[in-house]
């Protein structure tokens, strides 16, 4: 099985099934082995090591379902040398994947609670596997409700299963952008905004949040004002990356690694050192 | 059935107000009602009602010659909209549009501000209360300026 590759600095070779466009910025690859084993099992909020060869590598979350391990999904956004030498390449071609990396969005802590997912901008990619795992198990939770803030409604990712999750009725969605024109029909105003808007039960409920770090530092004091407890909130954080599994430090966040310990974090693991200056 | 007065008691705005400042509220509150696209008011017009808003939603614009209409805010059930009736020289900044159909209890910004000069404990209520939201809109348009959102954040 490929979770258990021998050598965890050692790429396995995948080739890109599908390719498309999410927004202007960001795309989706689809890929395949080609060799061994054709599934690939990962839990949500984990991410692989992809490689462009001769390039180089970057950590990206796991935005497929889990449920569906013959397709595993990476969501990209172009912002460099290694992301955009990802969106040059084509179908067909080929990168190397290492992982699953890291730890998970605590779904089993969620069981008979409410659980509240937060996510800006690309942060939707490492969430999107956890509502597919929540809908597919949906009768073990409360109430189910992500939030997304985008940009801009051309920067909304993943219109297609937001419209289908829309359609559900036990899950609730609300999306709001940062600006829109007036033909925009939606909310608008920055997605903390929106935890005021929900209804939940602040004892008893789980939040997932991702996104960039000062809109995870905002909603995080938003839903301390409504009265979720640090225990309660769990936020994925960023870092450069190099091995991906805890040997080289290059991920150290305060006395943690984010590839080994993290991404996915209890806010009260790191409330100490989130959001101060140094770290 | 929903009086302006119960309207006024049961809105997110006016928790835990005394309820005979309610009533003293009530004395200048009327029910009003907007149809998807209508203007609730324009830029520049005088200020004189501020809208707590029962359902429905709020577009707040801004217009820019070359960009048309610009969505700079959204508001809807639980929320206030407007504060320059408060403010001199109580003239609307912005542009507000029903861009759903839109039910809300109009409170008259003139009534109120004599109302507030006469008993100084609503005065104080209202304007905590207003300072709390122009305080939220605050730290919500900075996290908008931050752009967090585009590139190199
Ligand atoms: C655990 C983890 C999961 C991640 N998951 C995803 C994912 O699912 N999808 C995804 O697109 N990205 C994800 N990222 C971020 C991704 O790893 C980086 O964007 C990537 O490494 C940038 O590499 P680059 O060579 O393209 O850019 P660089 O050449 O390294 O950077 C170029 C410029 O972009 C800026 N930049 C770098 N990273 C970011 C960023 N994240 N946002 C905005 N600006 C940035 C840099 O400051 C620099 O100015 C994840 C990161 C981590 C740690
Ligand atoms: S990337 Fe090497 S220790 Fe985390």
């Amino acid at each position: 099985m490929i979770n258990n590759i021998p050598e965890p600095m050692t790429p396995n070779v995948f080739r890109i099934n599908k390719k498309y466009k999410e927004t202007h910025d960001t795309f989706t690859i689809e890929l395949e082995p080609t060799q061994g084993t054709d599934e690939f099992f990962f839990s949500p909020g984990q991410f692989n090591m992809l490689y462009v060869f001769g390039v180089g590598e970057a950590p990206i979350s796991i935005s497929g379902d889990p449920k569906n391990p013959k397709t595993l999904k990476h969501t990209i956004r172009v912002v460099g040398t290694v992301t955009k030498a990802m969106y040059r390449l084509k179908r067909g071609e080929v990168l190397g994947v290492r992982g699953p990396f890291g730890s998970h969005w605590p779904s089993e802590n969620a069981v008979g609670k409410d659980v509240i997912i937060i996510a800006g901008g690309i942060g939707l990619a490492p969430l999107r596997p956890v509502v597919y795992q929540l809908i597919s198990q949906r009768e073990k939770y409360r109430k189910v409700v992500l939030l997304y803030g985008a940009r801009t409604p051309e920067d909304i990712l993943y219109t297609y299963d937001l419209e289908q999750w829309q359609r559900r009725f036990d899950i609730e969605i609300k999306i709001t952008v940062d600006a829109a024109a007036e033909n925009w029909r939606g909310d608008v105003g920055v997605v903390t905004t929106l935890i005021r808007k929900i209804s939940f039960d602040p004892s008893h409920m789980i939040g997932m949040i991702c996104g960039p770090e000062i809109m995870m530092r905002f909603t995080v004091a938003e839903l301390q004002n409504c009265g979720v407890g640090k225990e309660n909130i769990f936020l994925s954080m960023e870092r450069n990356m190099r091995c991906g599994i805890g040997f080289c430090g290059h991920c150290q966040f305060g006395p943690v690694f984010v590839c080994k310990e993290g991404p996915v974090f209890n806010y009260e693991c790191i409330e100490n050192f989130f959001g101060t200056r140094e770290i | 059935m929903q009086t302006p007065e119960s309207s006024l008691a049961e809105h997110p705005f006016l928790k835990d107000l005394n309820p005979r400042l309610i009533t003293f509220l009530a004395g200048c509150a009327l029910s009003t009602q907007f149809h998807k696209n209508q203007f609730i008011f324009r830029e520049g017009e005088e200020a004189n009602y501020f809208y707590i808003i029962l359902d429905g939603k709020v577009a707040i614009e801004l217009f820019a010659p070359e960009r048309g209409s610009i969505t700079i805010q959204t508001i809807g059930e639980g929320e206030v909209l407007g504060w320059s009736w408060l403010i001199p020289p109580h003239r609307w900044r912005f542009d507000a549009r029903a861009i759903e159909s839109t039910r809300a209890i109009a409170l008259d910004g003139r009534c109120l501000r004599s109302k507030c000069e006469e008993d100084h404990e609503l005065g104080y209520e209202v304007l905590k209360r207003f300072a709390s939201v122009i305080t939220s809109r605050l730290e919500a348009t900075r996290l908008q300026l931050l752009d967090v959102y585009g590139a190199h954040v």
